[in-house]
């Protein structure tokens, strides 16, 4: 680091750069900073704005791919027949309660792993990198695996227990199928809050914690009222995250429930209007629904969320 | 307080970005790596097909016409019967390109060659004589032709029987007729459901190729159908009603426990662990069942496929290969669909994987292949008989305007169907009623009809 001293030889040119002239170099040096954003501007422009824009105009088309021939101009057709349906709402309802569910036992579970994991203790790295697996292994094998292995009435070990213990088998898909999405996906999640809440807790300041326990505080209280608070914005972050990624869920109710049972999530319906009804236009019509509808829920019911957790302490 | 808005006003661009790309794009979800043409160089054929055995078998045996033909590679994407459908419906008519050869149902040969998106195959395989294309079983070479022209060469063809498991059967003192009726097949199933092994297995996952095949079969023998004559719907008659009221009393009382989670597959391997004592589904999977390592082998009975008004309720079925006209390989595509559908890759598979193993229902010859008729003498002679007596014009017990058994040959069918099979589906689980279920299934139903309507 060096001063910058101003030399007296360059007092005139000082005094002459008059305010307007600064003003341009400013300006300058602003459209500079603006072109050197530009090639990122335009990459994410090319990557959402247009297939965004695309899907609003497919949506406005009479267009299903049953009738190649027939393709016409349809105006709101496709916005009418979406909304009257009744599939919308159902479809709503089912991916806000797997989402609800799924992301809150994920974080529960998450917790609780990250807080095991805390500790010292041999072959932690290893108990660790077998807790992320889940995560890491790709949603329609873990859906398979999950049907096959855990499930199945005849070769399942869910059932395999079940009939150990003497107890009736249970036929997850059928009776069950919203708690057999939320199963699978709360497993698949669950070592990512983990991952998440457990960097949290290592970021945790020791000397606070010793302080507490100098002040007499026991395990459970130093939990609940220093570490706790600490993880707020950690939880926050991972249900952020978690929320956005399991609202787009597919592989298990497709490889699972096939939408029956009030499992029919908006992709999914998405995925059954545009590659089964093949009807581009109204596939096209309900993403853009869904959009419009996500982001007027997502913004009042964060907000009113984070609300719950700011009124906790001060940031 | 910033940082928070700053994050939501991320996340909820975050949401809106993902759902729009899911609700536009998801198509390219296979896409990526479309067949490079080869000027002189390797050629690349992409080939589309059904996660059967039989398929399975073909690309376990496409390194034996790679190696008969240097310079040409085949790659197979195998997936899925619906998504199978899926993807290859998208590709095909918005012209990707993406593959070469599609395996293809006898439901969409018809229309899709009425529709242009298909390479008509009969030139090159009538001036073929070591190919023979009248050896290909005449039923299943008509549901293929539309128009005079061969769209689609059979790769195998079935109809549905009734399986059973031989040993259980005896146990019990029961005899299945060759020709049984639905009410004798659900005694029957009634009294050999023990907790550990289910009556019978029959398809109960929601979709028009998996719970639908057979149960519109169920409803075709009950006197209903999906259509009268004139397009309309007939879904929400007592027919219907007593059809798919007696499916769910089967499945109850002695039908497997999950019964969303089972198709052809789940049933296929349930019949072989035991779990289950008979089977009603595609003939296809007797082969299966003999097959040399099928723990069941040899202690199965066949028999047709159950009736109640009608004469015989077998299906006729054929998974064929076809080539979209996207693609820009023809000739390699052509060259390798006569292979894989010629007499000789019958032998191939004869030879090299197991007799039982051979794609039935598409040669006439192969029914008098001495091997083959040696391994598979439990089940061939039905699976012609009931191939040749079934009657895709009128399989009910009235006229219907369409050629086809299991299915309306419109392109409706298939979201009809598929919605209808999730309605049918909460029923079977005893989440709605069977009326509330037709009814909504007859309005869809009623919506498709209305467009075909003369």
């Amino acid at each position: 680091m060096t001063t910058i001293t101003t030399p007296p030889t360059e007092l005139e040119d000082v005094r002459a750069t008059t305010a307007t002239d600064k003003r341009r170099v400013q300006k300058k040096e602003l459209w500079r900073n603006r072109g050197l954003l530009l090639p990122a501007v335009v990459f994410l422009i090319l990557l959402t704005q247009i297939p965004f824009l695309t899907t609003i105009g497919f949506s406005l088309t009479k267009w299903n791919l049953l009738y190649p021939n027939d393709r016409a101009f349809a105006g709101f057709d496709n916005y009418t027949s979406a909304l009257t349906s009744g599939d919308l709402w159902p479809s709503i309802r089912a991916t806000v309660l797997i989402t609800a569910f799924s992301v809150t036992l994920a974080v529960l579970f998450g917790l609780l792993f990250a807080v095991l994991l805390d500790r010292q203790f041999r072959g932690r790295a290893l108990a660790r990198t077998l807790m992320i697996t889940p995560f890491l292994i790709m949603p329609a094998a873990a859906s398979l695996i999950w049907k096959y292995s855990m499930f199945d009435t005849n070769i399942g070990m869910i059932n395999w227990v079940l009939r150990s213990l003497h107890l009736p088998v249970v036929a997850w898909s059928t009776e069950h199928p919203m708690a057999t999405v939320v199963i699978v996906l709360t497993w698949q999640f669950t070592p990512f809050m983990m991952l998440i809440l457990l960097a949290g807790l290592q970021g945790q300041d020791k000397g606070i914690l010793e302080a507490a326990q100098v002040d007499g505080a026991g395990a459970w209280r130093t939990f609940t009222w220093i570490t706790l608070p600490h993880l707020r914005m950690y939880v926050e972050i991972g249900v952020l995250l978690g929320s956005v990624i399991i609202l787009q869920v597919f592989d298990p109710i497709a490889i699972l429930t096939k939408g029956t049972g009030g499992t029919k999530t908006l992709a999914y319906l998405l995925y059954e209007r545009a590659f089964i009804g093949l009807d581009v236009g109204q596939a096209a019509a309900y993403g853009v629904v869904t959009v419009i509808l996500t982001i007027i829920v997502a913004t009042i019911a964060l907000k009113s969320v984070f609300k719950v957790f700011m009124a906790g302490g001060s940031r | 307080m910033l940082a928070n808005k700053r994050m939501l006003a991320l996340g909820t661009g975050a949401v809106a970005v993902a759902l729009t790309v899911t609700a536009c794009s998801s198509g390219a979800v296979q896409a990526g790596g479309g067949s490079t043409g080869g000027d002189g160089g390797t050629v690349t054929l992409k080939v589309a097909t059904v996660n059967n055995g039989q398929m399975k078998d073909m690309e376990k045996l496409k390194t034996e016409y790679e190696a008969a033909n240097p310079g040409v590679k085949v790659n197979f994407q195998v997936m899925e019967e619906g998504d199978l459908r899926a993807a290859v419906t998208a590709d095909v008519a918005s012209g990707a390109g993406q593959y070469d050869i599609v395996t293809i149902g006898a439901y969409e040969t018809p229309q899709w060659g009425a529709n242009g998106w298909l390479v008509d195959l009969t030139p090159a395989l009538q001036s073929d004589a070591s190919y023979d294309v009248n050896d290909l079983l005449p039923p299943v070479r008509d549901v293929n032709t539309y128009d005079g022209k061969l769209f689609a060469v059979p790769f195998y063809g079935e109809s549905s029987i009734l399986m059973y498991n031989k040993e259980v059967m005896d146990k019990a003192g029961i005899t299945i007729p060759q020709n049984p009726t639905w009410q004798q097949v659900a005694d029957a199933a009634k009294k050999v459901n023990t907790p550990d092994m289910a009556g019978i297995c029959m398809r109960g996952k929601p979709g028009w190729g998996d719970l639908f095949a057979p149960l519109t079969t169920v409803v075709q023998t009950f006197g209903g159908n999906w259509y009268d004559s004139n397009w309309k719907a007939t879904v929400d008659t007592p027919e219907w009603k007593e059809a798919v009221g007696f499916y769910k009393k089967l499945l109850d009382d002695s039908g497997e426990k999950d019964p969303v989670s089972y198709s052809f597959n789940e049933c296929l391997t349930a019949l072989k662990e035991g779990k289950a004592a008979m089977w009603a589904d595609a003939s296809v999977a007797a082969s299966m069942l003999e097959a040399a390592d099928s723990p069941v082998k040899g202690k199965m009975g066949y028999a047709h496929m159950p009736v109640d008004k009608t004469k015989e309720s077998g299906w006729l079925w054929s998974w064929n290969l076809a080539i979209p006209t996207s693609t820009k390989q023809k000739d390699a595509a052509i060259k390798f669909v006569k292979w894989a559908t010629s007499k000789d890759y019958i032998k191939l598979v004869g030879n090299k994987i197991g007799w039982s193993n051979v794609p039935p229902g598409s040669r006439t010859s192969t029914y008098s292949i001495p091997e083959y008729k040696d391994a598979a003498k439990a089940y061939a002679p039905i699976t012609l008989d009931v191939m040749s007596s079934v009657n895709p014009k009128q399989p009910g017990v009235n006229p219907q305007p369409w050629v086809g058994i299991q299915y309306v040959s419109i392109p409706e069918f298939q979201d009809v169907g598929n919605q209808c099979a999730q309605l049918v589906a909460d029923y079977l689980a005893n989440r709605g009623t069977i009326d509330d279920a037709l009814s909504k299934c007859q309005s869809i139903a009623q919506a498709a009809g209305d467009k075909h309507k003369k």
